[in-house]
């Protein structure tokens, strides 16, 4: 747990004493402030849950962004600079290392969806907001958050380019939200399958109306669990290379 | 004290270590000397614990790398060639936060670090962001992460390389400084190098080991220190007289030959015993003699030579 926690610690760090992560923080939050301004409030009378559902819609797409831009240079930037070596060679073992970079990074897209908070806040103040609905959405969003961090670590873990991290992962992510057209075309079982791996429809729909399905918290923690794993076995192999 | 017993490394189809067995007593100060491509970088990351090996094995202390290898990993100080920094971080947070991830305690790392950064030569440089420091500084940021954790083993690939001559002196004597301390694994392609820091020499050639033993060991097996240039000025012929009597000297020949007034080039081979003693002497003949000395150098070819020599003496033996 040390171990983790001081390279969370670390990374958090190089996210606030660089300039990326103050820059990515910046450029989410005002695209979020531009979609919630002209899209969720947009010009007609709606009702306020109606805004909220909008407001998580894009949030979600957002939160996807953030969490592949702020994962790419996790593992990347260390092979390119040749300090993996340090965590290499340190006693922390490679399940440490995969989970103190990604929680690094989760814990930043938190602070950023911390941030977003006003927005719904502004809603309960003009109209009227169930407190249950603005939690089911941004546990969803911590969800996704969690699990499109956990990808864009693995994404980072295959390379030394932040740039080839940062389009694996921006592919990676867009496929899990189109999902459901391939699930139209396929095939039983497969088509089953396939819709059960969309991050949007199958299971961010649910948080996003104010539902909360314990099948979808189990999706988002397995996906993340899995981008983990393969993230530590990519560690693990590099040894032996 | 550390044990290697078969190691060898595969990548792919390529050998890069083959069957290499030595060991190095606790506190000695060993150097792996090779032609680039010998296989040091390799041999010295597998006994980092950075890398596993294909076969054979690596004990530090009595405890095996690839068995346990966060333990062993604990009391190893590594130093790539290219020094492992976060550049945006201050020295005494990045060395503290190593000194952390190893295993210390908060209260025991900001009791060793003033110690460190004394011994390091970074004492006035502890608030200073790292890339703000020179390549030098850098190394000795380095050395000082290979060694916060006090570790028993401390592995420096390259240490001297990329520095001017005033910092490879400085870095020479701070890492003589490490031994006794610490068991200390050096490399370079540098024979007077690896010959002024270390105990033991280990040579690599095509990733196997060609001769191991101290520097005299090395020298009775193939009867030569070596051969060295020097630039003089004066009547070369007289030159070389003065120092052909001297017992270090096997061998003088002009190599090149100026001009009046110019400087003329004496090619001397050593007896090569006690080589920079034997360097002074001959410098000190030459001086003494009234002759100007305005070079000296080993000739370029000498590593070349030595494994040449020994591969000669292996076959000679086979």
């Amino acid at each position: 747990m040390r171990a983790i926690a001081l390279i969370v610690g670390r990374e958090l760090g190089a996210y606030f004493r660089g300039w990326s992560g103050w820059v990515i923080a910046a450029g989410i939050l005002m695209l979020q402030g531009v979609l919630f301004n002209v899209f969720a409030l947009g010009d007609s009378e709606k009702l306020s849950s109606k805004v909220l559902q909008d407001f998580f819609y894009f949030s979600m797409g957002m939160t996807l962004v953030a969490s592949v831009l702020l994962s790419m240079r996790l593992i990347a930037e260390e092979r390119h600079d040749g300090t993996m070596v340090l965590l290499l060679t340190s006693p922390a073992s490679d399940w440490q290392i995969a989970i103190g970079k990604w929680m690094s990074a989760w814990i930043f897209v938190l602070l950023i969806l911390l941030a977003s908070l006003y927005m719904p806040l502004m809603v309960a103040v003009n109209g009227s907001v169930h407190p249950g609905h603005v939690f089911s959405g941004y546990l969803g969003l911590t969800l996704v958050g969690a699990a499109a961090t956990a990808l864009g670590t693995f994404t980072s873990s295959l390379t030394s380019s932040q740039v080839v991290s940062v389009v694996l992962g921006g592919i990676l992510a867009a496929l899990t939200c189109v999902m459901w057209l391939f699930s139209k075309v396929a095939s039983p079982p497969l088509d089953e399958l396939l819709a059960y791996l969309d991050f949007y429809y199958r299971h961010f729909q649910d948080f996003r109306e104010g539902t909360i399905h314990t099948r979808s918290i189990v999706f988002y923690s397995s996906v993340t669990f899995f981008f983990l794993l393969l993230t530590q076995k990519v560690l693990g192999a590099r040894r032996w290379r | 004290m550390i044990e290697v017993d078969g190691l060898t490394k595969y990548y792919g189809d390529i050998r890069a270590v083959s069957d290499l067995s030595f060991s190095i007593e606790r506190g000695q100060i060993a150097g792996f000397l090779g032609l680039n491509g010998a296989g040091k970088s390799t041999a010295l990351k597998i006994l980092a614990g950075f890398l596993l090996p294909t076969a054979g094995s690596v004990r530090v202390d009595g405890v095996d790398v690839v068995a346990e290898p966060e333990k062993v990993r604990r009391s190893i100080g590594f130093l790539p060639e290219e020094p492992p920094l976060y550049k945006e971080m201050t020295v005494r947070a990045f060395l503290t936060y190593l000194g952390k991830l190893r295993g210390m305690g908060g209260a025991e790392v900001s009791a060793r670090l003033p110690s460190v950064l004394e011994r390091t030569g970074l004492s006035q440089h502890g608030d200073r962001v790292i890339e703000t420091l020179s390549l030098g500084y850098r190394k000795r940021v380095g050395i000082a992460q290979a060694i916060i954790h006090d570790p028993s083993l401390v592995i420096l690939d390259e240490p001297v390389s990329g520095l001017d001559p005033l910092q490879r002196v400085e870095m020479r004597k701070l890492v003589r400084g490490l031994g006794g301390d610490h068991t200390v694994l050096i490399s370079s392609h540098n024979l007077l190098e690896v010959e002024e820091t270390c105990d033991l020499l280990l040579m690599l050639g095509d990733g196997r080991l060609v001769a191991q033993g101290s520097e005299a060991d090395i020298h009775s097996r193939i009867g030569t220190g070596g051969s060295y240039e020097f630039d003089v000025r004066g009547d070369v012929a007289a030159a070389a007289d003065s120092v052909r009597g001297l017992d270090a000297v096997t061998e003088v020949s002009v190599t090149r030959a100026g001009g009046e007034g110019e400087v003329h080039e004496l090619t001397v081979v050593l007896a090569g015993q006690d080589r920079s003693g034997e360097v002074e002497q001959i410098v000190g003949a030459l001086v003494g003699s009234g002759f100007g000395v305005s070079r000296v150098e080993a000739a370029s070819n000498e590593l070349e030579d030595l494994f040449l020599k020994l591969a000669g003496s292996q076959e000679a033996e086979g």
